[in-house]
Formats: structure tokens, C-alpha cells, sequence
């Protein structure tokens, strides 16, 4: 199962980024999570048909990214995993709503298409902008943000060992898979197979997790997360966050694309 | 110097299912001294490393490290003064990179980033791993990872250092690297292995345990040459203490 194995390399491959030295890695972890979480709230705020008005917001995850040296394949391969939840949630949209809304030349597109694909735009920018975040922060970075922005420590601590679990799970799942592959002559995987597959996975990762918690309630862990790089709100933090935040309220008030299409069109009549 | 010693006073320890897994252990290590923990598998070898520092705590008796005795209470100094390297390097090691997994410990000791990074140098260093400092650890060889896992320990600066088979899994360079580096510490050592030769090389002292009790406690020489306790414990003399296979002869 190389490619369990592979995906693994590849999600901790995302907090080896987290750990990297640069202008925007260095900034205050509290200024990227809001400016993420209001990220999601201007694309999110938009109407259910509204497509051309979110291109814009592109800007935000792509600048991040080329500016934290995110590989592009990287960043796209990451959002790839959300694709599959859009079109669970929106594949029905455009058979229950087709009210034609728009005449592309001699297309016409119905309601539905529109809302199908804004949510995928929504649901794709707002991935894309928290593998962005993870990956110029490190989980850790932002569980300590989390904290210092108030959320109670029990609920920081989890997302912390979620994200330490979901390595183990991996792991484990890859080891078991490996050796069923090893002795299955060919054969797929049954759905006979797969209970007491899971179920043993489940045993194991406990014990593993319990070992891993052991070892770290033995170097002191008290529940709390330390990191080596604790910043201190700066100028630049809150330019950095300040400036997003202008361009977010700019980019919802305004529909850059229309107004630049009513300009060229108006400036060609 | 007496908060090195180690010392366990009718030590019993009962898992929930109703295992006996260790019963009326009494024994005292001194400052400095290196002591090997051997028996057979499932002898208690790891349970009782696991009541060293309070992952586990006695169902009876008493463990005192100094004059401290290990209780809920008492349970973040002694974590600090003694230093637990676990038997798989994976469960240890659960940072992004190594220097994060080192930098773990000591800050959460609460010590300022500038002494963190002195430590996690000076850790890394010690251990020959200071060019693994930025490897995540899925890129680390098995010898890598068990000296990357001491350094975890090592930038805790603890008065005593406890280790599950160190040399399991090593090759026989690593093993070797990792021996002299081991050899180089002044930490109070108690080591729990099949690996006798290392027994021979690193621990003048030895206890046996078998089912669960302390069958020996000696000088390790005395032990490993009585043939008749090593057969009733499952063990078998050291390689190096073996005659050679043609002639009988001992090297």
C-alpha cells in the first residue's frame, strides 16, 4: 500500500513547511488565523448565485502560498481532497433548481449550475486557504493562536492530538494494509475483511496513541502547547492582518470583475 | 548527591485484568551508577521502568527517587530528574522535526526560547544528531531515531536516564556508536536489554528479574557466570563470555 505511505509523507510533509524561516512565517500566528477566519467569512458571506465576485479573493491563498514557497502541486493536490465533499453536497443543485438565470452566448445556465459552482469556489478558497495557513504556521502554530485568542485549552489541546492521530492512524493503517496486501495474493479488499480490519486498527492506534501521550507526559507535557517561537504582536502583524482585512471588505463591497468588464465594455461603446 | 539515587521498597504492580506483573521489588541504585534491568520477555522489565518516572504508579510499596517518593504530587520533578527513553523511537518522537521534538521538554519546563535553543543544540550535539535538527523523522534511519530519541531526554538535563533496549533494531555500527556515546555519560543508568554484551560493556551492576521478582542482584561478571540462574531465568551468557564454538576456548 505505497500510496498510504506516500500520503503520509505527504501530510507531514505540511508541518515540515509550518517549521520553515521566512517574513511570513515569523508573523504572529494569531494575525494569519484571523486573517483566515475572515477570509472565510467575506467568501462565505456572498449570495448562494454569486460566481464572478469570489475570483478576486483568489489573491489571498496564491499570494500566501507563493510568498511561503507552497508548491503549487502541493496546494492543488491538498484542495483535490475537498472536491469530493462539493459534489456530494451540490450535485443535486442543478437538477432541483433550473430557472435559467444567465445566457452565456447560446448556453443558457440555470440557477442550479450557479450555486453548484459558487459553493465549490467557496468550499475550494476556503480549503485552499487553510492548507495555506497550516502550511506557513504549523498546526502547532495554530493551536497556540487558538489559545492565545481565547478558545479553552481542552478544545486546543484536541485539534492538537487530532492532528497527532491522524499521523498514527495513517501509520497503522498503512503497516496493516501492507501486510494484507503481502498475503492476498491480488485479491481486493472484502467488506468482510474490513471489520475486523478497522476494529483491530482502532486497538492499535489506541495503544499507540497511549504510548505516544506517555512519552510526552514524561517530557512534562501538562497539557499545554509550547512553541520555540512565541511572538509578540508587532507593527507588522497588525499591518499584515489590517491591510487583508481592508482588501476583504473592499473585494465584498465591490464586484471587481463586473466593474471591470461595465468599464472595458462602457470604455468600448 | 543523594536526589540520584533510585530506590524501590516492596514494589507490587497489579494491571486491571488481574495481572501480577511485579511482586515485592526492592532494590537501591546509588549516584552514578549503571545498572542493567535483564530477563526474559514478559519478566517486568518495562513495567518496572514504567513506575520510574510515574507513567505507572505501585499498586503496593513505595519507589523514592532521592529522598522523594514518586507520588501524583511529586510527579513533575522526578519526571524532571529522570529521563525516560522509551523502547520504539516512534512513539517518542512526535514533533514535525527533530529540533521541535527536542526543544518539547525543556519547554515545557518552562525555560526561555534562548536557553531552549542552547539545549536542543547542546542535546543534538552530544548525540552526533545535530545535522537531523530540521528532519522530520520519517526520514530517519533506526540509528538516527534512537539518537535523536535520547537527545529528547538529554535536553532535560536529568540526573538519571532510563532505557528500554537501546541497541534493539540498531546495526552493528549504530550499535556501537550509540555504546560509546552511552558510555561517555555521567547519568545515574538503568537499562533494560537482551543485549548482554552491552550489559558487559556498560553495567558493573545487574538485576535479574524473573515472573516478576528480582531473582538476582549483583556485580553483572558473578551473574552472567552462573550458568544454572541464567538457564532458570531464560537467559544465556553474553556472546563475548561464550567459548569459542570449535575450540571452547574464551577469547
Amino acid at each position: 500500500m505505497a500510496n498510504l505511505g506516500d500520503r503520509f509523507r505527504d501530510l507531514g510533509r505540511m508541518d515540515t513547511m509550518g517549521s520553515r524561516e521566512s517574513g511570513l512565517h515569523r508573523l504572529d500566528p494569531r494575525a494569519k488565523v484571523l486573517a483566515t477566519a475572515a477570509f472565510a467569512l467575506a467568501v462565505s458571506s456572498f449570495g448562494r448565485y454569486e460566481v464572478a465576485g469570489l475570483l478576486p479573493f483568489m489573491a489571498f491563498p496564491v499570494s500566501l502560498a507563493i510568498l511561503g514557497e507552497v508548491p503549487g502541486g502541493y496546494l492543488l493536490k491538498r484542495i483535490g481532497l475537498a472536491l469530493p465533499f462539493v459534489l456530494l453536497l451540490g450535485v443535486l443543485n442543478p437538477v432541483l433548481d433550473r430557472e435559467v438565470l444567465l445566457q452565456v452566448g447560446p448556453l443558457p445556465i440555470t440557477g442550479g449550475w450557479l450555486s453548484f459552482l459558487s459553493m465549490a469556489l467557496k468550499l475550494v478558497l476556503t480549503a485552499a486557504s487553510a492548507v495555506v495557513l497550516v502550511a506557513i504556521t504549523s498546526m502547532d502554530g495554530v493551536c497556540q493562536a487558538l489559545e492565545r485568542l481565547g478558545m479553552p485549552q481542552v478544545f486546543v489541546v484536541q485539534i492538537g492530538f487530532l492532528h497527532r492521530y491522524t499521523f498514527v492512524l495513517v501509520e497503522e493503517a498503512a503497516r496493516m494494509l501492507r501486510a494484507r496486501e503481502l498475503r492476498s495474493n491480488g485479491h481486493d479488499l472484502t467488506h468482510r475483511e474490513f471489520g475486523p480490519l478497522a476494529g483491530h486498527l482502532l486497538l492499535r492506534t489506541w495503544d499507540r496513541a497511549q504510548r505516544i501521550h506517555q512519552a510526552m507526559l514524561a517530557r512534562g507535557f501538562e497539557g499545554e502547547v509550547h512553541l520555540l517561537r512565541r511572538p509578540s504582536f508587532g507593527l507588522q502583524d497588525a499591518l499584515f492582518l489590517g491591510a487583508w482585512c481592508v482588501a476583504f471588505l473592499v473585494l465584498r463591497l465591490v464586484n471587481l470583475p463586473l466593474l471591470m468588464g461595465t468599464l472595458v465594455s462602457g470604455g468600448a461603446q | 548527591m543523594s536526589h540520584h539515587i533510585v530506590e524501590a521498597i516492596d514494589l507490587c504492580h497489579c494491571y486491571g485484568d488481574g495481572t501480577q506483573a511485579l511482586t515485592n521489588i526492592t532494590f537501591r541504585i546509588h549516584h552514578g551508577e549503571s545498572v542493567a534491568l535483564v530477563g526474559a520477555n514478559g519478566a517486568g522489565k518495562s513495567t518496572l521502568l514504567q513506575h520510574l518516572n510515574g507513567v505507572l504508579l505501585p499498586t503496593s510499596g513505595t519507589i523514592r527517587i532521592g529522598e522523594v517518593p514518586l507520588v501524583k504530587e511529586t510527579l513533575r520533578d522526578i519526571r524532571r530528574t529522570v529521563g525516560m527513553v522509551f523502547q520504539d523511537p516512534d512513539d517518542q518522537l512526535f514533533s514535525p522535526t527533530i529540533g521541535q521534538d527536542v526543544a518539547f521538554g525543556p519547554l515545557n519546563m518552562g525555560l526561555p526560547p534562548a536557553d531552549v535553543a542552547a539545549r536542543v543544540h547542546e542535546a543534538l550535539e552530544r548525540m552526533e544528531a545535530l545535522h537531523l535538527k530540521d528532519k522530520p523523522v520519517y526520514r530517519l534511519s533506526a540509528g538516527e531515531k534512537r539518537r535523536a530519541a535520547i537527545a529528547t531526554v538529554l535536553s532535560m538535563t536529568p540526573d538519571i536516564l532510563v532505557l528500554d533496549e537501546p541497541t534493539s533494531g540498531l546495526d552493528p555500527r549504530a550499535r556501537r556508536q550509540l555504546l560509546g556515546l552511552l558510555k561517555a555519560f555521567r547519568h545515574t543508568k538503568i537499562i533494560a536489554t537482551h543485549d548482554l554484551d552491552l550489559v558487559l560493556e556498560l553495567c558493573p551492576r545487574t538485576l535479574v528479574l524473573h515472573e516478576g521478582r528480582v531473582k538476582a542482584d549483583g556485580s553483572t561478571r558473578e551473574i552472567f557466570a552462573d550458568q544454572a540462574l541464567l538457564t532458570a531465568c531464560h537467559l544465556e551468557k553474553p556472546l563475548t563470555m561464550q567459548g569459542c564454538p570449535k575450540c571452547g576456548g574464551i577469547p
